[in-house]
């Protein structure tokens, strides 16, 4: 089957969002949405994504989207999945759900969805707090980083949700980022071919919760990449791809205080916590490496 | 063709004939019956359903949800702690305007663990829009489950239907089971607005103050009209299937000086109290109540009326008592009875009767009168 | 249970009203199980549990070591008892029957098991509790082994007052 690396025109997020300027979640969902096509639907809880909907009678998402309560996404999903089954409908069944919908809340339903091998993709998109209602600390908030709830700094290392699913022996899963659209749109297209379920996690720069300027979003987000904070790679049948953006950051990785010196959320980080990220960045890449090669 | 059966058994009897598109649900003690012999009966070509060994209750409810917009027929049963954990997504289910079906098998609510009848689980679902009945043999079990269908997706109705059994006392007794071929009885399921990608619409957007209390609005006017649309179906399954029900279940209540009101197998076991008290020569009555939601209509006019509650709302009352005083405006002895599976007689309800104190209430078991 | 179950469909059979339930004790292997079964020929509306039996039904005599089976049994009433040879018991109607050496003499075993379920509704129909051709119309219903038919008619013939 030949995928389209030609990203569609046609816009499936119709004009006045109420979304922050330079929201990446925003970003991520319209290429989401422009490799899904229109025979799909989401299932999106309580988060960004379903805040800057819009308010009732209008929707702003040209696809049917089911609001669902916040642990509640992948079960809900699970339901309409197995019905489409059962009445032979091909529409897909997309759960777009942010960090803390993932990780935190609705990490149970998701594993279970997981494992009863539900025919749905499952996107998270992760702005690495609980944007939606604020910014507090979510599973996915990096070391150091500073959210409502942790003021000084968060003292955990972020969960690997990435390593969850792969315990989950999926068919096909995928690390993304809004600033490499051809990459996210070829990822979505790419899982969308599997059936049984699959994984995409992209990373969402956020500004009033990074505490950057709106305009910056696209580079931050290339920063992770290119510093490392965030890989890029994909997983089918556990067989491991990295992407070209981060071979390129493994040969030569650009100094990780460029991108976090950009984030307001990192300012005042000590140099110890700086360098604990720089070793999970160096095992990181050295994990990577080994398991392609032994591939 | 009649049979001995549990009624967790007649439960799922039932569901087999209604045939539910999916069927999303977790095992809890008493009702695991209910969901292994429907597991069993889609394993073995019985059901055409899918069956979605989920891993939580929350989870049940979250995929009939999503079934349910998707415009499928789902079923659902569960218990106690698994009702409880389902609460945010009962809500839901009501507020999406969905017409699941569930089976509750009433059990008390820990710490400690107990496993017996008590219906404190769905009285606390009480405000969500669920419609509720409540059902005190084999039988009634099996019928009610055929007709909740049938009443939940019709079209002035739209709301999810709890059917509550009590634990151990009737889902795992065996009584006669007479079954039937429903036919049409049970319309094809037709919900308006199901997802349709050519016609893209947002489910459970957000509502603001100036548009939000109008649907909650539309879930009361439907369950207003579900009285009519009960009566209605209980008719027509009369005349199909030849057994009658009413909103209540009403024995040697008309010329009744006194009637005894309960919900569930105790509703039935105090019509045995009646007929001893009648021997005593005194006109006593058993008012059986079905429905709890919507509440009915009872008309309790120059009698004294003795509720007994198999639950509790602490700092206020017995719901069963205070739903009466306050709906009748009338005074009641309100008994507090049976909780947590407390073994309660024909006799103990005869001697709730005799010795009546209108205006008060008396927990059965505790030392003295409370 | 099964027993019970029998019980209440050979009633069902007879044209009665039957209800059969289990005593929620522990259920575990090895401790006493009781089941209840009511027989009327009218609708049943009783649930709470059987304070005064009409029969006792006896399977394993060791169990009354260490429960009081008799508990509530009406003055005259009748029990009826897995046993080899005769027992009394002063104040009732005692039938013993040997279900035991009925079931190993049909070879009516599973694991090693006698099965006592099917062969003891043939003793309840010899002492009139349900008819014999409920009896067995009830076995079949739920056991297509005719071995369980033969152990019933066995037991029928052989229980003595």
């Amino acid at each position: 089957m030949a995928i389209i690396t030609e990203i569609p025109t046609e816009e499936y997020i119709l004009k006045c969002t109420s979304a922050c300027a330079g929201c990446g979640d925003s970003l991520t969902l319209r290429y989401v949405l422009k490799a899904a096509g229109p025979d799909s639907v989401l299932v999106m809880p309580a988060g960004c994504t379903a805040a800057f909907q819009g308010i009732y009678p209008k929707t702003a998402y040209a696809v049917p989207v089911v609001n669902i309560a916040f642990g509640a996404a992948a079960a809900c999903a699970s339901g309409i999945s197995s019905l489409f089954q059962a009445t032979g409908r091909k529409t897909r069944v997309i759960v777009y759900a942010g960090d803390g919908g993932t990780l935190d809340i609705g990490l149970q339903a998701m594993s279970g969805a997981f494992e009863r091998r539900t025919d749905f993709l499952y996107i998270c998109y992760d702005n690495e707090a609980y944007g939606n209602t604020g910014m507090q600390r979510s599973g996915a908030t990096p070391l150091g980083a500073r959210t409502t709830t942790t003021p000084v700094g968060k003292t955990e290392m972020k969960k690997d949700i990435d390593a969850i699913i792969a315990a989950h022996n999926p068919p096909y899963q995928a690390t993304a980022s809004a600033s490499y659209p051809q990459d996210l749109f070829r990822k979505v297209k790419k899982a969308l071919t599997f059936h049984g379920p699959t994984f995409i996690h992209v990373l969402s720069p956020c500004p009033p919760g990074w505490r950057y300027s709106s305009e910056n979003t696209v580079e931050v987000g290339r920063l992770a990449v290119k510093s490392g904070m965030w890989a890029l790679w994909e997983r089918e049948y556990g067989k491991l791809a990295i992407s070209a953006p981060t071979k390129t950051a493994m040969k030569k990785p650009v100094p990780l205080e460029d991108y976090l010196s950009l984030q307001g959320r990192f300012k005042g980080i000590d140099e110890k916590t700086v360098e604990l990220l720089k070793e999970q960045i160096a095992e990181n890449f050295h994990s990577l490496a080994t398991r392609e090669e032994a591939l | 063709m009649k049979k001995i059966v549990t009624g967790n058994k007649a439960v799922a009897e039932a569901v087999r004939v209604a045939k539910p598109d999916i069927v999303a649900a977790y095992p809890i003690t008493p009702q695991t019956e209910i969901v292994e012999t429907i597991a069993d009966y889609v394993a073995n070509g019985q059901l055409a359903s899918q069956y979605i060994a989920v891993e939580s209750e929350h989870s049940a409810m979250a995929a009939c949800i999503g079934a349910g917009i998707a415009g499928g027929r789902t079923f659902t049963a569960t218990s106690s702690q698994g009702l409880l954990y389902m609460h945010e997504m009962t809500n839901w289910a009501a507020g999406a305007r969905l017409p699941i079906v569930m089976a509750n098998v009433n059990r008390s609510l820990a710490p400690g663990w107990n496993l017996w009848a008590e219906h404190t689980d769905a009285l606390q679902e009480r405000d969500t829009g669920w419609l509720q009945v409540y059902v005190s043999t084999v039988q009634e079990a099996y019928d009610t489950i055929l007709m909740a269908f049938r009443i939940a997706e019709h079209n002035d109705v739209l709301l999810p239907l709890m059917v509550n059994l009590d634990g151990f006392t009737l889902s795992h007794i065996m009584q006669p089971l007479d079954t039937v071929e429903p036919g049409d009885f049970i319309p094809p399921i037709h919900l308006p607005e199901t997802i349709d990608p050519k016609n893209p619409r947002g489910y459970g957007t957000i509502a603001g103050p100036a548009d939000y209390f109008r649907f909650r609005w539309e879930i009361e006017r439907s369950m207003r009209d579900a009285v009519r649309v009960i009566e209605e179906t209980q008719a027509v399954f009369s005349q199909r299937f030849g057994r009658s029900y009413g909103l209540t279940e009403e024995y040697r209540c008309s010329d009744a000086d006194v009637v005894v009101i309960a919900l569930g197998t105790l509703g039935k076991e105090a019509e045995v109290a009646v007929d001893i008290l009648r021997e005593e020569g005194i006109n006593a009555g058993s008012l059986r109540l079905r429905w709890f939601r919507p509440f009915p209509e009872l008309d309790l006019a120059g009698k004294d009326v003795v509720v007994i509650d198999r639950d509790y709302s602490f700092g206020f009352g017995g719901v069963l008592a205070h739903s009466i005083r306050s709906k009748n405006m009338v005074n009641v002895f309100s008994v507090i009875a049976g909780l947590g599976g407390q073994e309660v007689t024909y006799d103990d309800i005869a001697g709730f009767i005799r010795n009546r104190r209108i205006g008060e209430e008396y927990w059965f078991g505790v030392n003295g009168h409370v | 249970m099964t027993a019970a179950r029998l019980l209440a469909m050979a009633a069902l059979h007879d044209g009665n009203y039957a209800t059969a339930c289990p005593f929620y004790g522990a259920e575990r292997r090895g401790a006493p199980v009781v089941s209840y079964v009511r027989i009327d020929s009218h609708p049943i509306r009783i649930y709470s549990q059987i304070r005064n039996p009409d029969l006792i039904v006896v399977l394993d005599q060791s169990v009354m070591q260490s429960v009081d089976v008799l508990h509530g049994l009406k003055t005259g009433g009748k029990i009826l008892i897995n046993s080899t040879h005769k027992k009394d018991f002063f104040g009732y109607v005692t039938s013993y029957v040997d279900l035991t050496g009925i079931a190993l003499r049909e070879n009516l075993v599973v694991a090693g098991n006698p099965i006592l379920n099917t062969p003891v509704i043939g003793a309840l129909a010899g002492t009139g509790i349900v008819s014999a051709d409920s009896a067995k119309s009830a076995i079949r219903s739920m056991f297509s082994d005719e071995r369980n038919i033969r152990a019933a008619e066995a037991a029928y013939h052989e229980v003595r007052v």
